[in-house]
């Protein structure tokens, strides 16, 4: 568990950045650091161990996604350098980096978790780090708005999820996933009505956390009152994190009480598809539109958590990576004219082609990779999730997900149509040297994702 | 290894292109596709020779070992009939480019050329999951091209096509995942699937699937409506690509990966598709006569064409399925060179409208006989190429059911009808008012209609090549889809 050590040290090393005044060379550290754990990172590959009496273990698993949720925080952490410019920032500058990386140490948990409590912990760092970082714009009444409702929203939730580990812990006495997993295969055909109880309430506490209809309604006001950097964090790296937890937690512990939960987790899959893509049309904030998309995409993710068996877990991975990579595109992209035109909406990036044509071409590379189109990973990553599901019998959920993927497409087209069709506003775009080198370095990795899957798909 | 270097030439033309500037970016284009059909025909002396072909034509390759996924090209009869005609029709439509101006040239010619590298990727690909990436990948550029360079409305009719098509496409996209996990052999590849059948209950829904997604491609009746709009608004390039090669897409899978893979299916629904392509070539043919725009009438003279060749597909014996694949081809070069003419005629006049032209003939009388010669090309007059293909599709489709035939049939004397309707009105009689200075060809556009006037006389009075290199992939077609 040196990767979880390392990166509270360096959350350490932020905060000590305000006492012994190195704040100006405070980001390229905390970018030289996460480097440096990501490759230490990769040294736990094929070691598998566990630490603290059971607390936590090292799997490829756990390897993967740390190093992928490393990897995002590290891009988070590059673009913050352009994007936390005003005084008000640069008082604070220390405490954000902090925060932030005790986001990660959250996730870290989240992903190496051997027992509900550091379940519990790592949730609880990663939001309520977020939450404060939601509502860090103090003078925005949106950014309030936002930190407010997802912290009583998130609160809430996690009383669920104590509520049900409480639960589980009254029936099997223990707290180790290993130990419940044993207890569930023990009395597969008999279970304890209080562990299905449990086991629901934990299962709606992690369909919150990834924002999955019928709990998803904090997320569009949230996305959208954030501060962008913060959004586009939301939107990749918790929503990645909370569903390797939530995979991680069905696979170990609940697999063969699944068929109580089926139903359930079907009908809110089918809902988070149709809601996300069907009220994402009728957006016109580029935020909430990422929102709802992102909805949409927890949706197809969902699939991998149902069907549970086979390689659905290289599928969440690999649907995850592609995801990532072209949603920091997309916000990196759209901080930029965001900056430049002050405005959120969609007719913001009117004209951009023509403006500045190749960043409306690296933001037509990342809509048509969230829409799924090939040769861009998001493609591979949509087939490898049906293609997952499908094995494991459930046509009928992947068809419903190939019908939203046809709706999903017109609200991404609306964005292309409006950089290349509509006559350009007047301001100008000119992204960072920060900024374009992530939107390359995104894009790129979207395409060799998409053109060499392979290597992603036999990973876990 | 040969089969991919045809595959690659057009991708790698497309990135260099993108670096160069005015006038040598259409040269550079233009010799990368002569080569590219030198390539082809060497690559044809090179098929003829059996022996040698199997390990210089196909590559396999493992590419993602869970799901099975191989990247495997290869080329038989009809692969190399589809990229003859595509390698064929690509230098002619950057010839015709030629003498245009043109912003931004260097991005058209390298998404044009990027739609080259996809269109001959479905064509080669015998892997069901790369074909589906190649089909997907050919959308893109041509929706950029349209959205770019288009005429009226672009971003609504372009979104329209863009979103029809994938609709389709991922109706397909379900239809391949349910093969692969469905049957015994756990692959996309074509030829574990045309061996391996799911069983006939299911592929009642499966031929939906794919059947839907071609539909709308090709298009049939009732899912054409987004084609006349497209092939209007498209620049005239990306109409003589959209509908010289890009429907071919749709007619080609209907035989590359329908028929041989849900025979069953197709054989139950066989009548439901007959009877949808033709209602298809007489609505679309009674539409044409009474259009007045000229690239919708060409627009719906194509539908009514390639219903015609579905229906004969669909008949299921040899002669419709060898008149298929050579209608397919005449099809290709009559219709690019019609959307020609119907540019060169819109460019110099500017307007559509067959009843505001007239005697074009007495100012560009040389235009008038390329024109009629291919006019009489799409009418399928007896020594022209696509009458060898319209004659053995009817046939076949007579072998299948003689009404169904006749009115299919039918298709050559409206084709006339609308055909003669508007040569008539636009190069025959006197001199209308709106037609005032009417240039002669230019060497380029000459070039290009003796090209094609050239061909069709040829492939008209000689189509034993053709017939000879579809033969031997035709009959394992019939075999295997010919159901009892």
């Amino acid at each position: 568990m040196n990767t979880l050590i390392y990166t509270a040290c360096l959350g350490l090393l932020c905060l000590l950045a305000e006492i012994f005044n190195f704040r100006k060379y405070l980001i390229p550290i905390v970018v030289l650091g996460l480097a440096v754990i990501f490759s230490l990172n990769l040294q736990t590959w094929n070691h598998p161990e566990t630490h603290f009496n059971g607390m936590l273990t090292d799997s490829n698993f756990s390897t993967a996604f740390s190093g992928l949720a490393i990897f995002i925080m590290l891009i988070i952490i590059i673009l913050s350098g352009d994007f936390y410019t005003t005084s008000d920032d640069d008082k604070h500058i220390t405490d954000y980096m902090a925060i932030l990386v005790f986001t990660l140490c959250g996730a870290l948990m989240m992903f190496s978790f051997a027992n509900m409590s550091m379940l519990f912990l790592g949730i609880e760092t990663l939001s309520i780090s977020l939450y404060v970082m939601a509502g860090s714009r103090r003078f925005e009444v949106k950014s309030n708005e936002a930190g407010f409702k997802y912290f009583l929203m998130g609160s809430f939730a996690s009383a669920f999820l104590l509520f049900g580990i409480a639960l589980i812990f009254g029936v099997t006495g223990t707290f180790s996933i290993d130990g419940i997993g044993v207890y569930m295969r023990n009395h597969a055909d008999h279970l304890d009505p209080l562990f299905i109880v449990g086991m629901l309430l934990m299962i709606f506490a992690m369909l919150f956390k990834v924002s999955a209809a019928p709990f998803h309604f904090w997320a569009p006001d949230v996305y959208e009152g954030a501060p962008s950097l913060i959004t586009a964090l939301m939107s990749t790296l918790v929503k990645i994190a909370a569903f390797a937890a939530f995979y991680k937690l069905l696979s170990v512990c609940f697999v063969f009480a699944m068929g109580k939960a089926e139903i359930i987790l079907t009908v809110s899959c089918a809902a988070t598809l149709l809601i996300g893509n069907l009220i994402a049309l009728t957006q016109d904030n580029f935020k909430r539109l990422l929102a709802y998309s992102g909805i949409s995409h927890a949706g197809y993710m969902m699939l991998a958590i149902i069907s549970l068996q086979g390689s659905t877990d290289s599928a969440l991975f690999l649907y995850s990576a592609g995801y990532a990579v072209a949603s920091l595109a997309a916000f990196a992209i759209a901080i930029t004219v965001f900056k430049s035109t002050e405005t959120e909406s969609i007719s913001g990036f009117n004209g951009l082609a023509k403006k500045n044509p190749l960043l409306a071409a690296g933001l037509t590379m990342a809509m048509l990779s969230l829409a799924g189109i090939p040769p861009f990973a998001g493609f591979f990553g949509k087939y490898f999730i049906f293609s997952e599901a499908m094995r494991n019998g459930y046509e009928n959920l992947v068809f419903l997900a190939i019908i939203s993927s046809i709706i999903g497409v017109f609200y991404y087209m609306k964005v292309i149509v409006a950089m290349y069709s509509k006559p350009a506003n007047k301001f100008e775009v000119k992204p960072t040297f920060a900024y374009q080198l992530v939107i390359i370095v995104c894009l790129l990795l979207s395409l060799f994702i998409g053109i060499f899957p392979g290597l992603f798909t036999k990973l876990l | 290894m040969l089969t991919l270097i045809l595959l690659l030439i057009p991708l790698v033309a497309s990135l260099l292109v993108l670096f160069l500037k005015g006038e040598s970016v259409k040269w550079f284009s233009f010799f990368a596709s002569i080569f590219q059909l030198i390539f082809t025909f060497y690559v044809y002396s090179v098929f003829q020779n059996k022996e040698a072909a199997k390990s210089l034509l196909a590559i396999n390759i493992d590419w993602i070992t869970s799901p099975k996924i191989n990247f495997n090209i290869a080329l038989d009869g009809m692969s190399l009939l589809m990229v003859f005609l595509t390698n064929l029709l690509m230098p002619l439509i950057v010839l015709a480019g030629l003498n245009r101006k043109q912003e931004r040239s260097h991005i058209f010619y390298s998404l044009m050329l990027l739609m080259h590298f996809a269109l001959i990727g479905v064509f080669v690909s015998f892997d069901g999951f790369l074909y589906y990436i190649f089909w997907e990948l050919a959308l893109i550029p041509i929706y950029f091209i349209s959205l770019n360079w288009g005429g009226v409305n672009r971003s609504t009719v372009t979104l329209k096509f863009f979103i029809y098509t994938l609709a389709g496409s991922l109706l397909m996209l379900f239809g391949f995942l349910f093969l692969y996990w469905n049957t015994n052999s756990h692959s996309l590849s074509w030829f574990d699937l045309t061996v391996n059948h799911i069983c006939s209950c299911k592929q009642g829904f499966i031929f939906w699937m794919f059947f839907i997604a071609y539909a709308i491609k090709i298009p049939l009746i009732p899912f054409h409506t987004w084609q006349p709009d497209t092939y209007s608004t498209a620049p005239s390039q990306g109409t003589m690509l959209l509908s010289g090669i890009m429907l071919k897409m749709g007619l080609y899978s209907l035989l590359r990966w329908l028929l041989p893979i849900i025979p069953n299916g197709v054989a139950e629904y066989t009548p439901i598709a007959i009877a949808l392509c033709v209602i298809g070539v007489v609505y679309a043919s009674v539409i044409a006569i009474m259009q007045n725009d000229l690239k919708k009438l060409f627009a719906y003279s194509s539908i009514a064409h390639v219903g015609l060749i579905a229906a004969g597909i669909f008949a299921l014996n040899m002669q419709g399925i060898q008149g298929g694949l050579v209608q397919m081809l005449a099809h290709g070069i009559n219709v690019v060179g019609v959307f020609y003419c119907a540019d060169i005629i819109i460019n110099r006049t500017g307007n559509s409208n067959i009843n505001t032209l007239g005697g074009i003939r007495l100012l560009a009388p040389r235009f008038a006989t390329y024109f009629i010669i291919i006019v009489l090309g799409s009418v399928a007059l007896p020594l022209t190429n696509s009458f060898i293909g319209e004659f053995m599709l009817l046939f076949g489709l007579f072998e299948y059911n003689s009404w169904a035939a006749i009115l299919a049939g039918l298709t050559v004397i409206l084709g006339a009808v609308y055909m003669l309707r508007m040569y008539q009105k636009v190069m025959l009689g006197d001199l209308n008012e709106n037609v005032t200075i009417f240039e002669d060809l230019k060497w380029n556009e000459e070039l290009v209609l003796a090209t094609i006037a050239i061909l069709i006389f040829v492939f008209g009075i000689f189509p034993k090549p053709i017939l000879e290199l579809v033969e031997p992939i035709a009959t394992e077609i019939f075999k295997i889809s010919f159901v009892k």
